[in-house]
C-alpha cells in the first residue's frame, strides 16, 4: 500500500515524532536493548502481518483510552447493566406514561378515598379517590426532569467555573472559590425552605434552578481541583510550547482529561437530587399540584399512613427504585472511571 | 500552622457575610411582614406605618443587615412578632435539636465506622457485600420514607418505641428519630470507611506493623484506623451541621419541637425574625462545624499545613 509506513527491521517506526520513539532514548544506553525489544513487541501496527489499513487508522486504535477502557469495564458489570435496564425503563415511563396507564392521574373519584387494591387498580386508591397506579406512573416523569436537568445545570455551571478558578488560578481563582463557599455554606434543605417559600409559582424549572443554585459548588470544587492536576501535566507545557492558546489549551487538552471526576460525581449526585426534590415537596417547597410527583403523594399520605399505608408504599417504592437506579449507575461508572479501584 | 489557622480564618469573613446576607434577603423578600403580622385583615395604614418604623422596615436592606449583625454580636437575635426574643425561643429549641442531633452522630460514628470496618476488613465476603448492599438501599430511602415506615413497624405496629415524642423529648423517646436522621449519613460513613481501609490495608506501614508482630488489634486500631479515619472525620464534621438542617424532616415525623418545628412555623405564618433568626444560628454551626473540621485536618495529616 502507498501509505503504509515502512518498517526498520528492529520495529523502530523512523518516525520520531511518535510517542513511542521519543519516549525512549534511541541514543544506545545500557537498557537500550530491552527498551527496543518492548518496542517491538507494543508496535503491533508496524508488523508485516497486520492488515494493510491507513496508519492514520490504524494508529487511533492502538492506545485505548481511559473512556474505552471504563466502557469495557462496564459492559462487563451486573449492576451497570441492571441500573441501565432500569433507567431506560424509567425514562419510557417519564415520556410515554399513557403507555402504561390508560386512567388519568387526576381523574378522582371521591367515593373510593384510600380504598385498597382492587382489580384494575392494583395500587388502590388515595383520600382524593385518585388512581395509586396511574399518579405512580405520571409521576416518574417529574422526578427524572429535575434529577436529569439538575444533574446537567450543576455539571455544566460547577465544571464552567471550577474549571476557570483552577485554570487560571490566582485572582479569579479566590473570587470564584469564595462565591462556591457562600452557597456551600447552606446547609440545602434550609435554603429550600427559605429560597423556594418566596416564590409562589413552583414549576419544575424552579426546582431544577434552585438546585443548581446551591448545588453547583460541590462540582466546582472536583472540577477546579481535576483541572489543577491536568494543567500541570507535561502535555500541557508541550502544546503551550507548541503555541496553542488558553481556549485551545482548555478545550482539547484540559478538559477531557479531568472530566472523569466530574462525571462520577455528576451521576451519583442525579440520585440525591431526586431524592431532594421529593424532600422539598413533602416540606411544602418543592413543586406544587397539579404536578403529579411522588414526593406530594408521599407527604399527602403522610397523614393517613397508618390506616392506609398503600397510599405511602407505592409512591414511596417507585422513588426508592429511582433512586436506587441512579446511585447505583452511578457507582459502577466511578468503579470503571476509578483507576485506583482496579 | 499558625498561618494556616489565621488564612482560614480570614477566608471565613466574606463566607460569612455572604451567606447571612444571602439568607436575610431572600427572608426579606418572603413578603410583606407587616401584612403578616395582622393575618387576613387589612392594617390600618398609620398603624402599619407606625410598626415599619419601630422594625426599622423602611431603611435600605443592607442597613438593615448591618443592624442585624451588630445585633447578633451582641446576643441579640431581634424579637418575634408576637412579642418574644428569638434568643428565648432559640433556648426553647436549640437543646432539643441538640438531644436529637447527638443521638444521630452517636449512632453515625459507632454504627457507621464500625460497619465500615468490618466491610473493609472482609473485602468481598460475605459481611462486605451485605454491608454494600444494606447502605445502597439505605442511600436510596429519602429520610422521610425511612421515618414513616419505622414509625409505622417500631412504634405502632410493634409498639417497641414511641411513636412521636413527648413534651421535653427525653432521650429513651429520641433513639428512634436519631436513627432516622442518622440513616443515609450512617451510609455514607460506612461506605467511606470502608473505602479507606480497604485502601489502606495494602499500605506499607500497615504491612511493617504485622510483619514486626503486632497483634492484630493493634495493627487496626493504632496503625490502620488512625489514617484512615481523617477523611471519615472532614466527612462526620461538614454533617454535623447537615444534620441540624436535616433535623427539619426528622422533627416533623416525630413531633420534635425543636428548631425544625419553630422554622417551618415561622415560614408558614411569614415571622421573619424567627425565620432569619434561626437560619442564621443554623447556617453559623454548619460555618464553625466546617471551619473546625479544616482545623482538625491539618492537626491529623500535617501534609496540609504545607499546601
Amino acid at each position: 500500500m502507498p501509505d503504509q509506513q515502512p518498517n526498520k527491521p528492529n520495529g523502530v517506526p523512523d518516525d520520531a515524532n511518535t510517542e513511542l520513539s521519543s519516549a525512549f532514548p534511541q541514543t544506545p544506553t545500557l537498557g537500550a536493548m530491552e527498551v527496543e525489544g518492548m518496542l517491538e513487541k507494543e508496535d503491533l501496527t508496524h508488523s508485516p502481518d497486520q492488515p494493510t489499513e491507513s496508519v492514520a487508522v490504524a494508529d487511533r486504535e492502538v492506545p485505548r483510552s481511559l473512556w474505552q477502557d471504563a466502557w469495557r469495564e462496564l459492559r462487563r458489570n451486573p449492576i451497570f447493566i441492571i441500573s441501565g435496564i432500569l433507567i431506560i425503563f424509567l425514562i419510557i415511563v417519564a415520556f410515554f406514561p399513557s403507555l402504561f396507564d390508560s386512567t388519568s392521574p387526576l381523574e378522582c373519584d371521591l367515593s373510593k378515598s384510600q380504598q385498597g387494591p382492587t382489580s384494575g387498580h392494583p395500587f388502590g386508591f388515595d383520600t382524593q379517590g385518585c388512581d395509586v397506579y396511574a399518579r405512580t406512573v405520571y409521576g416518574a416523569r417529574a422526578s427524572i426532569t429535575v434529577g436529569v436537568f439538575a444533574t446537567l445545570g450543576t455539571a455544566l455551571l460547577g465544571t464552567v467555573l471550577g474549571g476557570l478558578a483552577g485554570f487560571f488560578g490566582g485572582w479569579l481563582d479566590a473570587i470564584i472559590s469564595r462565591i462556591a463557599d457562600i452557597f456551600f455554606g447552606i446547609p440545602i434543605l434550609l435554603g429550600g425552605l427559605v429560597f423556594l417559600s418566596v416564590i409562589p409559582s413552583r414549576s419544575i424549572w424552579i426546582v431544577v434552578a434552585f438546585i443548581v443554585v446551591l448545588g453547583w459548588p460541590q462540582l466546582a470544587r472536583i472540577a477546579r481541583g481535576a483541572v489543577i492536576t491536568a494543567r500541570q501535566q507535561d502535555y500541557v507545557t508541550a502544546a503551550r510550547a507548541l503555541g496553542a492558546g488558553n481556549s485551545r489549551l482548555m478545550l482539547r487538552h484540559i478538559l477531557p482529561n479531568s472530566l472523569a471526576p466530574i462525571i462520577v460525581v455528576a451521576t451519583i449526585a442525579l440520585g440525591t437530587y431526586i431524592s431532594l426534590e421529593a424532600t422539598l415537596s413533602y416540606l411544602g417547597v418543592g413543586l406544587k399540584p397539579p404536578t403529579v410527583s411522588w414526593g406530594i403523594d408521599i407527604s399527602a399520605a403522610a397523614d393517613t399512613f397508618r390506616l392506609a399505608p398503600h397510599m405511602l408504599l407505592f409512591p414511596a417504592g417507585a422513588l426508592c427504585v429511582t433512586i436506587l437506579a441512579f446511585i447505583m449507575l452511578g457507582d459502577a461508572v466511578r468503579d470503571a472511571l476509578d483507576p485506583k479501584l482496579r | 500552622m499558625g498561618r494556616y489557622v489565621i488564612r482560614r480564618l480570614l477566608q471565613m469573613i466574606p463566607v460569612f457575610i455572604g451567606t447571612t446576607f444571602i439568607i436575610f434577603a431572600m427572608v426579606h423578600a418572603l413578603g410583606d411582614p407587616v401584612a403578616a403580622l395582622f393575618g387576613d385583615k387589612a392594617p390600618d395604614p398609620a398603624v402599619a406605618a407606625q410598626i415599619r418604623q419601630q422594625l426599622g422596615l423602611n431603611d435600605p436592606l443592607i442597613v438593615q443587615y448591618g443592624n442585624y449583625m451588630k445585633g447578633i454580636f451582641t446576643g441579640d437575635l431581634g424579637t418575634t412578632f408576637s412579642g418574644q426574643p428569638v434568643t428565648e425561643l432559640l433556648k426553647t429549641a436549640y437543646p432539643t435539636t441538640l438531644k436529637l442531633t447527638i443521638v444521630a452522630f452517636t449512632f453515625e460514628v459507632i454504627l457507621g465506622i464500625g460497619l465500615g470496618v468490618i466491610s473493609g476488613m472482609r473485602r468481598g465476603r460475605f459481611a462486605d457485600t451485605g454491608v454494600m448492599v444494606m447502605t445502597l438501599i439505605v442511600i436510596s430511602i429519602p429520610t422521610f420514607v425511612i421515618g414513616y415506615v419505622l414509625q409505622y413497624l417500631f412504634g405502632v405496629k410493634w409498639g417497641i418505641a414511641d411513636a412521636t415524642v413527648p413534651e421535653g423529648a427525653p432521650f429513651s423517646s429520641l433513639i428512634l428519630p436519631g436513627f432516622v436522621l442518622a440513616s443515609v449519613s450512617l451510609a455514607y460513613v460506612a461506605r467511606l470507611t470502608r473505602t479507606t481501609i480497604a485502601e489502606n490495608t495494602k499500605a506499607d506501614y500497615v504491612r511493617t506493623a504485622v510483619a514486626k508482630g503486632l497483634p492484630k488489634r493493634r495493627v487496626v486500631t493504632h496503625h490502620l484506623l488512625r489514617n484512615s479515619l481523617i477523611p471519615v472525620i472532614t466527612f462526620l464534621g461538614t454533617d454535623l451541621g447537615a444534620l441540624m438542617g436535616g433535623a427539619l424532616v426528622t422533627e416533623r415525623i416525630f413531633n420534635i419541637h425543636g428548631v425544625g418545628y419553630y422554622l417551618y412555623q415561622g415560614i408558614l405564618r411569614q415571622n421573619t425574625p424567627t425565620v432569619v433568626g434561626f437560619v442564621t444560628v443554623l447556617v453559623i454551626v454548619f460555618l464553625l462545624a466546617n471551619l473546625i473540621v479544616d482545623l482538625l485536618y491539618a492537626v491529623l495529616d500535617p501534609r496540609i499545613r504545607y499546601a
